[in-house]
């Protein structure tokens, strides 16, 4: 059989496709917004390339650092809920019987069926005050005849991370999951036979293992939870604007494309930055792995 | 940004009408418009015509509408700035109007085809934002003001007190999310211009925002009336419409405009540069601005008409609404905002983000 390097039709054919997506639906955008963040405003409408800075230093303004320090701070917390979420889900999920893994699988992924805003409108019935989980709450305090007064849930930025792990839990649990198919479960058997009591085995054992397939699960939920704009947006409270809200306020509101430009670059680079960490630490961990090969 | 619906037009489409050899018949003598195709698209704001407008128009012209949706007016604009993606007649703001003006982005209306004028009150025939009326003519226009529960009240909250400078409704009070909308509240609320420009009185509004912020529960993007009938607030800063359709759903819901003056807007209609169906678009607003069609929208929607003849077939409790036409001596205290230049909006922009940030 010849083998596809050699075979270039079918080479080209498997290679264009996925290169020009990636240069007319990522590259060429995000050279545009490049270039408009070193541009200046003509009048109401026009933008003129005129390379200068004025934006990138604008962008560092204690205000929108302030702002940037908040989105990764929320993006962050939201990264590491999922994980304390995802990790037994997805060991449940993985032990659990042939049978029932296409139906789990099938739950974890359903959300996705929905819309991301008729989600959050749902989310918002739920949470408000008059909505079902105080309801809920004023129905079993009457039960036991406790005075209720319905909780402030939504409108602040613990909505706004409830949210965002809402949302995001699927990343986390499916690397997770892929990862805990591949364990090989009598290393756990060896562990315990030797004596490793369950906390030992995780620390010592799973989680270093497992250690690809958690960063790829936190990178999954971090990169789109440091964007998020409508989950601030919608359930946030005075407070709680992130930096996507900012940027759109620049491209709408205050007519300022190349403003926003520069800080939807500042976002790309910290996009780039935590992809970059990922990178470097499977380079070092592969090699170090190699390298202490007998 | 795909929040409303409706799809994107085709250019072709309109090309293979505008670009048509058949020489039709022409209205207007000195026109240069080519023959159109019996098409229209609109594009207006959501909840804003009459039930049957748009079918009424098609019974008696022929022409086809398509009506696609904005949300606000910053979409308008950001969508046609880049080049009309093939709309025939928009609804800008007034100070939208006055920056599309601006950027020569509005095609001069031809008086001659819009009989219908005569029907709008002299008032608006004058206004700052587009002199002479030569690019718009008003469609409908309300103010900016108090939506409230009345059972949570003492007595009318007609000042801006209670949502810029108190925590009588701590945690449960509201404030709009676009930064001109507030700080022009605020603003007349310290006593000044909706459309101050001076960088103290901004600072120093910017601080009142900041001290007040505890007490704010949400800055609602325009749906402080949802937040009145969920109950999760008392007391909101929202437009007059958006109250009154809360106020038809639940009796307890009412309306003021502080006494301290607020913002009056006015929502017009203007055709915009490569307007494929030019001609179509005159016969509409002319369509629009008759007795009959202009009451069943206001009707339906609940604005104040600047259509006298329309305002003539209304019943008395729309006219004698006060949350649809305010009195006379409160209007009086209102201002409509104006565009202020690119370095003001930047000034209120940079505030708001600090604001929000504190």
């Amino acid at each position: 059989m010849k083998s596809a390097r050699n075979h270039k039709l079918a080479f080209w054919l498997t290679f264009c496709p996925p290169t020009l997506w990636m240069l007319i639906f990522l590259l060429v955008p995000i050279l545009i917004i490049g270039i408009f963040s070193f541009s200046a405003k003509q009048g109401l409408v026009d933008i003129s390339a005129s390379w200068v800075l004025d934006n990138h230093i604008r962008a560092f303004d204690p205000v929108y650092l302030s702002v940037f320090f908040k989105s990764i701070g929320i993006a962050a917390l939201t990264t590491l809920i999922c994980f304390l979420i995802g990790f037994p889900v997805a060991i449940g999920i993985a032990s659990a019987p042939k049978s029932w893994k296409p139906v789990l699988l099938m739950i974890v992924v359903l959300p996705f069926w929905v819309n991301l805003l008729i989600r959050t409108y749902a989310l918002i019935a739920v949470f408000r005050t008059r909505g079902f989980f105080n309801f809920s709450l004023e129905w079993v305090a009457n039960l036991f005849g406790i005075p209720f007064e319905p909780l402030t849930l939504l409108y602040n930025d613990a909505a706004v991370i409830l949210g965002l792990v809402y949302i995001h839990l699927p990343f986390m649990i499916l690397p997770l999951y892929a990862g805990f198919e591949g364990f090989n479960k009598s290393l756990l058997e060896a562990a315990s036979d030797l004596g490793a009591q369950q906390f030992k085995i995780i620390t010592a054992i799973v989680l270093p293992i497992m250690a690809p397939s958690i960063i790829s699960g936190c990178i999954l939920v971090f990169i789109p939870a440091l964007g998020s704009f409508l989950t601030p947006e919608l359930l946030g409270g005075p407070s709680s604007q992130m930096i996507a809200n900012v940027i759109e306020r620049q491209f709408l509101a205050a007519n300022d494309w190349p403003f926003g430009s520069a800080l939807s670059m500042m976002l790309i680079y910290l996009t780039f930055g935590a992809l970059a960490l990922r990178y470097f630490w499977l380079r070092r961990r592969n090699f170090s792995s190699t390298e202490n090969k007998p | 940004m795909e929040l409303f619906p409706g799809g994107h037009l085709s250019r072709r489409q309109f090309l293979a009408g505008t670009g048509a050899a058949a020489a039709g018949l022409s209205l207007f003598p000195s026109s240069t418009w080519s023959y159109e195709a019996a098409k229209l698209n609109f594009y207006n704001w959501d909840t804003y015509i009459g039930e049957t407008t748009l079918k009424d128009f098609t019974e008696v012209s022929g022409i086809n509408v398509k009506m696609d949706l904005f949300s606000e007016n910053d979409e308008l604009f950001a969508k046609l700035k880049a080049g009309n993606p093939g709309y025939d007649l928009i609804v800008p703001s007034s100070d939208y109007v006055e920056r599309m003006i601006l950027a020569d982005m509005l095609m001069p209306l031809d008086n001659s085809a819009i009989p219908n004028r005569s029907n709008i009150q002299d008032s608006f025939l004058d206004v700052s934002f587009d002199p002479g009326r030569k690019f718009s003519l008003p469609y409908m226009w309300g103010t900016m003001g108090v939506g409230y529960r009345k059972s949570k009240m003492d007595g009318i909250p007609d000042s801006w007190k209670w949502l810029f400078d108190s925590d009588r409704h701590k945690g449960k009070c509201a404030l709009l999310s676009e930064a001109s909308d507030v700080l022009g509240a605020v603003f007349k609320y310290m006593g000044y211009s909706v459309n101050t420009k001076d960088p103290k009185i901004i600072k120093d509004a910017e601080k009142l925002l900041i001290n007040q912020k505890p007490n704010i529960k949400v800055f609602a993007p325009d749906n402080g009336q949802d937040l009145l009938l969920s109950g999760e607030v008392d007391i909101t800063m929202e437009w007059n419409g958006d109250i009154l359709q809360a106020m038809e759903e639940d009796p307890d819901i009412s309306y003021v405009v502080p006494n301290e003056g607020s913002i009056v807007w006015e929502d017009a209609l203007a055709i915009p540069r490569g307007a494929p169906h030019p001609r179509n678009a005159h016969r509409f607003i002319n369509f629009l601005l008759e007795a009959e069609a202009g009451a069943k929208i206001a009707e339906f929607i609940q604005y104040a008409t600047p259509n006298m003849a329309a305002k003539q077939l209304m019943p008395a409790n729309y006219i004698n609404n006060p949350a649809i036409y305010p009195s006379e001596q409160t209007l009086s205290s209102c201002e409509s905002a104006v565009y202020l230049g690119a370095d003001v909006v930047r000034l209120y922009e940079e505030a708001w983000s600090r604001v929000l940030a504190a």
